[in-house]
Formats: C-alpha cells, sequence, structure tokens
C-alpha cells in the first residue's frame, strides 16, 4: 500500500493534467536536495579530506605542500590535544547523565494527571528554546562571585564557579543540564505514556513493588526512545562551543571544539585543523555507532 | 515592447550610474567597537564634508575582529577599503598579500618623522628594520594604570601604609611598591581588593598584561631579528617577571581569571580594586563622571620600572591600512593623504583618539589636556610588543596555555613554564623555517 502511494500519481491532480510523470515529480524534489547535499557537505567534506594532508593555510598565498600524515601524527602527539579530548569526555559523561537523570525524573513526576500539566509542560520548555549564547551570557552573571545570584541564594559567599579551574567544567555542565533536560524529559514522556496501562494493572494484581515495577516494566519499554534522546545528546555536548566558550576560558574547560576553532580562525593552520575534525568527526562516529548497536539490542527485546 | 526596452535600458543605466557613484563616494573603514571607532567615525564625518565622499566605520567586537577580518582577507573580499588592524597583524597581512605597501607613500610624507618612532616600528613597519610599511599609525595605545586617588590621598591609610611599608603611600616607583601597594589595599573581608590585571587568555589580553612585567624586568620575548627564543624567553628576569605578576594575581578581586579592559574598568567604577592595569584607550571612561562615579578620585600613572630600572609598557594600538582587494584604492590613497595632515591629527587627538603624530603628542595642549595624556606620552615612546611574524597566533595561543594554568590555577613553576614555553616557540619557528 505505501509503495503504491509514492510511486502513483493521482490522475485528476493538477500535476498530472500539467503532463508531470511519476519522475519528473520525484526529480524536482529530490535534485535540489541531492544538488545542496553535495554542494555545502559532501563536497567540503572531501575537500577537507584532502587539505588534512598538506600544510595549507587560508591566512597565506602559499601554495599547499602535501606532507602525507604529518598532521594526524603531531596532534596524536600534542599532549594539549589529548588533554582537549579528556575534557570533552568528562563534559559529554556529567552533561549528559545529568541531563538524563533530571530529564527522565521530571518526566516520571509529570506522567500522571495533576492540574496544569500542559502549561507545567511548556514552561519547562522554555531553556531549550533559547539561544545557546544567551544562556551563557546570563549564566555568566549568575555565577558572578561579586553579584551573581546563585551565590546568593545558596548562601556560598565568593564562590567561584568558573575561575575556579576545578569547577568551571562542572559549572559549564550544570548550565548544559538546565538548558537541556527538558528535551530528555520531553522524549521520555512521549515513552512513558506510551506504555500500556495494563502492564501497570498486571503487575498492581500481581503486587509488584514499585521499584520492581520501574526496573521491568517502565525502564525497558522506555528505554529505545530514552536512547535515542541520549545519542542526540552525546552528539551536541561532544561537538559544544558556544556554552563553553562564552562562560570560561579555563584551560581546564576548552573542549576540542574550542581547541578546533583556534586553530582553524585564530592561527590560521587549515591542513591541521581539517585533520583534527576528521578526527574529532571519527571519534563521533565510533560512539553514536556503539550507541545505534546498543539500540537496536534493546529494540529486540 | 518598445517601452518594455526603454525600460530595462533606462534601468541598467540607472544602475550603473548608481554603481559608479557609489564606488566613487564611499569608503568603508573596519575597526574593533570601541569608543576610538567612535571618535573615527566622528573624524571621517568631517572628511565627508569637505570632500563629499562618505566614510563608514564598520566594527565588530574584539574578541572576533581578528578572526573577521582575517576571513575577509582571505576571501579576498572587497567589503572593507581599510582596516585598521591590530599591530600582530601586520606580518601575517603583508606576507599573505593582504595589505597595499605604503612604503612610498610612506617616504613620499616622511611618516618616519611625522609619527612617533615606536609606532612606526611596531605598526608600520615589516619585517622590522627592512624599510617596508604597511600602514600608517593611526590609534597610538599601550598599557597604563589607574588608581583610586582618594584611598591613596586617606590620612588614615596614609599612615597605615608608613607603618608598614616604612615609605610614603602614593604612586608606585616600581614593581615592588606596585605590589606592596596591592597587598595593602587587598582586604576581601572589606570587599575591596588590591589590584586588577588581564588575565583573559582568549586574545592578546593575559599576554599584553605578563609583558607589561617582561619588558620592564629588562626581559624580552626572543630575538626578533633572528628568532632565537632560548635563554631569552625563559631567562633569569622573566622567570622574576612572571613569579610577580602571578603575586600581583593574588591580590585580585574573587573570580578575576577571565577578564580584560571591560573588568579592569570595573574594577575603579564598582570600587573593587585600588590599581587597575588597562589600556590608555579605555581612560577617557574613566575620568567621565556618568560612566564612573569615583571619576573625581581616579589618577593615572605609566607602568613603573621593574628592579633595576627598565620601564617598558606592552603596545596596543593599531594602523590603518589599505586592503589589496579594495575596488577603491586610489580613494583610500586620498583619505590617508588628508588623515595624516596635522590638522586633523590635532582634531583626531581632540576628539578622544590617541594620536600617533610626534608634533601633537609633544605639544602641551596635548599632554594638559586630560589627566592621563602626560603619562600616555611618557609611555609611547618606551613599548615594546609581542611577535609580528604571521605564525604570531601559534605564539599567543602557545603563551596562553603555557602560562595561564600557572598564574591562575598554580600549576608548576616559573622556569617549567617559560622553559615549556621556549621549546613550544622553537617548535614552531622551525615548522616554518625560521630557524634550522
Amino acid at each position: 500500500m505505501a509503495t503504491a502511494v509514492m510511486t502513483t500519481l493521482d490522475p485528476k491532480s493538477r500535476a498530472a493534467s500539467r503532463g508531470l510523470s511519476d519522475i519528473s515529480i520525484r526529480n524536482l524534489f529530490i535534485i535540489p536536495t541531492i544538488v545542496f547535499l553535495i554542494v555545502f557537505n559532501i563536497f567540503p567534506l572531501i575537500y577537507s579530506l584532502g587539505y588534512s594532508f598538506t600544510d595549507f593555510r587560508a591566512s597565506t598565498n602559499a601554495p599547499a605542500k602535501f606532507v602525507g600524515l604529518a598532521n594526524y601524527r603531531a596532534l596524536l602527539n600534542d599532549p594539549f590535544i589529548w588533554s582537549n579530548f579528556a575534557i570533552t569526555a568528562k563534559y559529554v559523561i556529567v552533561s549528559v547523565t545529568g541531563q538524563v537523570l533530571v530529564g527522565f525524573g521530571v518526566a516520571m513526576l509529570l506522567n500522571r494527571a495533576i492540574p496544569f500539566k500542559g502549561l507545567i509542560t511548556t514552561l519547562l520548555l522554555l531553556p531549550m528554546m533559547l539561544s545557546m549564547a544567551v544562556v551563557g551570557l546570563f549564566w555568566k552573571l549568575l555565577y558572578d562571585p561579586s553579584w551573581g545570584v546563585i551565590n546568593y541564594v545558596l548562601g556560598l559567599g565568593n564562590f567561584e564557579w568558573l575561575s575556579n579551574p576545578d569547577m568551571a567544567l562542572y559549572a559549564i555542565a550544570i548550565t548544559d543540564i538546565w538548558m537541556w533536560s527538558p528535551f530528555v524529559m520531553l522524549l521520555s514522556l512521549a515513552g512513558l505514556s506510551a506504555v500500556p496501562k495494563h502492564l501497570y494493572e498486571a503487575a498492581a494484581i500481581d503486587r509488584a513493588g514499585s521499584l520492581y515495577t520501574f526496573f521491568r516494566i517502565t525502564l525497558p519499554l522506555v528505554a529505545p526512545i530514552l536512547m535515542i534522546a541520549i545519542i542526540f545528546r552525546t552528539m551536541e555536548a561532544f561537538k559544544t562551543f558556544d556554552l563553553a566558550y562564552i562562560l570560561s576560558s579555563q584551560p581546564t574547560t576548552e573542549v576540542i571544539s574550542i581547541r578546533l576553532y583556534k586553530m582553524a580562525f585564530q592561527e590560521w593552520q587549515t591542513g591541521m585543523s581539517c585533520a583534527l575534525a576528521y578526527i574529532v568527526l571519527i571519534m563521533v562516529l565510533a560512539i553514536t555507532n556503539i550507541y545505534v548497536k546498543y539500540l537496536n539490542k534493546v529494540k529486540e527485546r | 515592447m518598445r517601452k518594455t526596452v526603454t525600460g530595462i535600458l533606462a534601468g541598467i543605466g540607472f544602475t550603473l550610474a548608481c554603481g559608479t557613484s557609489a564606488f566613487a563616494q564611499e569608503l568603508t573603514i573596519f575597526w574593533a567597537e570601541w569608543d576610538p571607532a567612535n571618535y573615527l567615525q566622528e573624524l571621517v564625518n568631517e572628511y565627508e564634508a569637505e570632500t563629499g565622499v562618505k566614510v563608514t566605520v564598520e566594527t565588530t567586537p574584539w574578541s572576533d575582529f581578528q578572526t573577521k577580518a582575517f576571513t575577509e582577507f582571505n576571501a579576498k573580499g572587497s567589503a572593507y577599503d581599510m582596516v585598521v588592524g591590530d599591530s600582530q597583524w601586520i606580518g601575517a597581512a603583508s606576507e599573505g598579500g593582504h595589505y597595499v605597501d605604503l612604503t612610498e607613500f610612506f617616504n613620499k610624507h616622511k611618516l618616519t618623522e611625522v609619527m612617533a618612532p615606536a609606532t612606526v616600528k611596531y605598526y608600520a613597519e615589516y619585517p622590522s628594520n627592512s624599510g617596508k610599511y604597511w600602514s600608517v599609525p593611526a590609534e597610538g595605545d599601550a598599557v597604563g594604570w589607574s588608581y583610586r586617588k582618594d584611598w591613596f590621598e586617606d590620612p588614615k591609610e596614609m599612615e597605615a601604609f608608613k607603618a608598614k611599608y616604612g615609605y610614603d603611600l602614593g604612586v608606585p616607583k616600581d614593581w615592588k611598591q606596585l605590589r606592596d601597594i596591592a597587598e595593602f589595599f587587598h582586604r576581601p573581608d572589606e570587599k575591596r581588593y588590591g589590584v586588577a590585571i588581564y588575565t583573559d587568555n582568549s586574545y592578546d589580553a593575559l599576554v599584553m598584561g605578563v609583558e607589561n612585567a617582561i619588558f620592564s624586568f629588562g626581559g624580552e620575548l626572543g630575538d626578533y631579528a633572528n628568532y632565537k627564543v632560548d635563554g631569552i624567553i625563559n631567562s633569569e628576569q622573566n622567570v622574576k617577571a612572571l613569579e610577580a605578576y602571578k603575586e600581583l594575581y593574588s591580590f585580585t578581586p574573587p573570580g578575576w581569571a577571565k577578564s580584560f579592559f571591560i573588568e579592569d574598568n570595573q574594577a575603579i567604577t564598582e570600587n573593587l580594586a585600588a590599581m587597575s592595569m588597562n589600556y590608555f584607550a579605555f581612560f577617557p571612561a574613566l575620568i567621565n563622571e556618568a560612566s564612573n562615579p569615583n571619576a573625581k578620585g581616579t589618577g593615572f600613572f605609566a607602568n613603573p620600572p621593574g628592579p633595576n630600572g627598565d620601564q617598558y609598557a606592552a603596545l596596543g594600538g593599531q594602523g590603518i591600512s589599505v586592503v589589496s582587494y579594495s575596488e577603491n584604492q586610489e580613494e583610500a590613497m586620498k583619505f590617508l593623504e588628508w588623515f595624516i595632515k596635522d590638522e586633523t591629527q590635532k582634531k583626531w587627538a581632540e576628539l578622544g583618539g590617541y594620536t600617533a603624530s610626534a608634533k601633537v603628542l609633544e605639544s602641551p595642549e596635548f599632554q594638559n589636556a586630560t589627566p592621563y595624556n602626560k603619562a600616555f606620552y611618557e609611555t609611547m615612546f618606551k613599548v615594546k610588543d609581542f611577535w609580528a611574524t604571521p605564525e604570531y597566533a601559534e605564539l599567543l595561543i602557545a603563551m596562553n596555555q603555557r602560562v595561564y594554568p600557572f598564574i591562575t590555577g598554580d600549576q608548576g613553576t616559573a622556569k617549567e613554564v617559560l622553559d615549556a614555553l621556549a621549546a613550544d616557540w622553537n617548535a614552531t619557528f622551525k615548522k616554518y623555517n625560521r630557524v634550522k
């Protein structure tokens, strides 16, 4: 049935009366997309792969010289780059774990009949709708040790959230958790409301405890959709730039995308930064693949 | 049909006419977003009144000034006819072919004599001592200090200071006194702190701050002529200078790990610190009561000498260059000819711009015009700058990476940090075949 819908054109439609065939309609819709993809995604992707093997600098007129794997070798031997990766990993773990805990927790709270449920859900989604840069600038003020609201409310005195090298990354992660927990909440809520009620009724009849019900019924059924949320958030957290760039300039918060930005657009080491971008790409692909494998396994259950 | 054709032709003609006239009568200057850019806009409005050529000063925040300018250069874009570029860019921009060679213009107008020598050396000439010039010194600038004169002149404070340190409280005569005064006024219980310094590591703020210490302690960053760094950047003086800067950091207000000119001026206006390091370009805001409630109690001094009496300051400021890809180069040259006239430079200084014209700088009118102009004049004859080689950004980032954790995070010793930095810089110079 589905294929029939896709391949036959209603003979009475305006398109058909103008003499457009199914194929030409398909081309009309698909070709621009493909051209767009090739010109703006695939072509630069391949072009930059070429650059990653050269010492090209966009800021000079000197021609690019082929250097083989020298860029990759230099990057993977650079202790600063490794520390950037370690920082990124730490950030991803803290921020995604926090978002899942908070987001899923709030979704559990909201997954029942309460007054103003729709309004509360909408209000909770607001942080997600703000611009990253605006969130960063606001939280910078909130965290300020001299006049920030956070220290005032929590009674922390002059606690330095962003200037303390050990704390700064957590401060950024907290901001990220605040901003993106609603996203996890939204997906979890969709998953939770799809759990059939009769399963809970059956569990209640069997006198299953609430913890048992949660781990045996709720979590397994929500897991696939939660995994999707985790994949999205992990990819995003891995690429984090704006929040970290605006909130702090501590070396302990220099995630890999900030280093990449500096290398590409401040130092103008175009070849080298292409190589780094590829290393990051491969890492993101690998991590996502692991997740997707796991997601498929979860779905099979 | 005929009407349509006539219409189209008229349209084309009109477009062409507009196009050419726009080319001939408009110039765009690109600069960073700060007060001097507003003063420049006021100045160039007069050029428009005189010649009919409309000049627009386009600005962007400091943090992406470099990125935006070079993105445009690399794309060979003609959006900007002139750019008031940072002194460090000159190597990258001249070797990259982005700036028009102004050597002839320089020699014709004898600018080496007209402008203060340091500004010619650092804003205009590249490579050093080559006699090739790429920009006209426009906004002279250097790092100086502002301080709370009202706190310094409080009799109780003066007495307590003398009792503790054995000499009179006043404008610091060297870095040792600077440290003592910072320590003296550092009272976290009263929410008053000793000193505000540059610590932001995202561009050149922290490095500029450290340079103030290094140069005044008699140190150098390296030999700019032959790229030798080992034994120079990690010299004994520099180790002491870095330690001194780190000690000053312990007398800063809380959360002072990402501060640049905005925060340093806030330190004075918000009653946070007794002394504050900043570029002279930001001092006009401090004598204006609208922007500084403590304007009456604010004083200024030049960067004090180090232990051996050397006195230097880190150079800021920019020269104005013509962009090679501009379609209005001839107009731009005419504008520069107007810009370097003595009257224009005088007017520029009156508006609040820091002229680099030696004649204006030396005039008593200029020196007495504001409380800080004299300190500025003195400083502009003893400034030093960062590397201007095309790979300066890599050198800057390496220095930030090494120095920042030491200053703000207690990591390593000054000697270790500078040794590692010397190795980093040497590796960078090797990569670009500057050294064997």
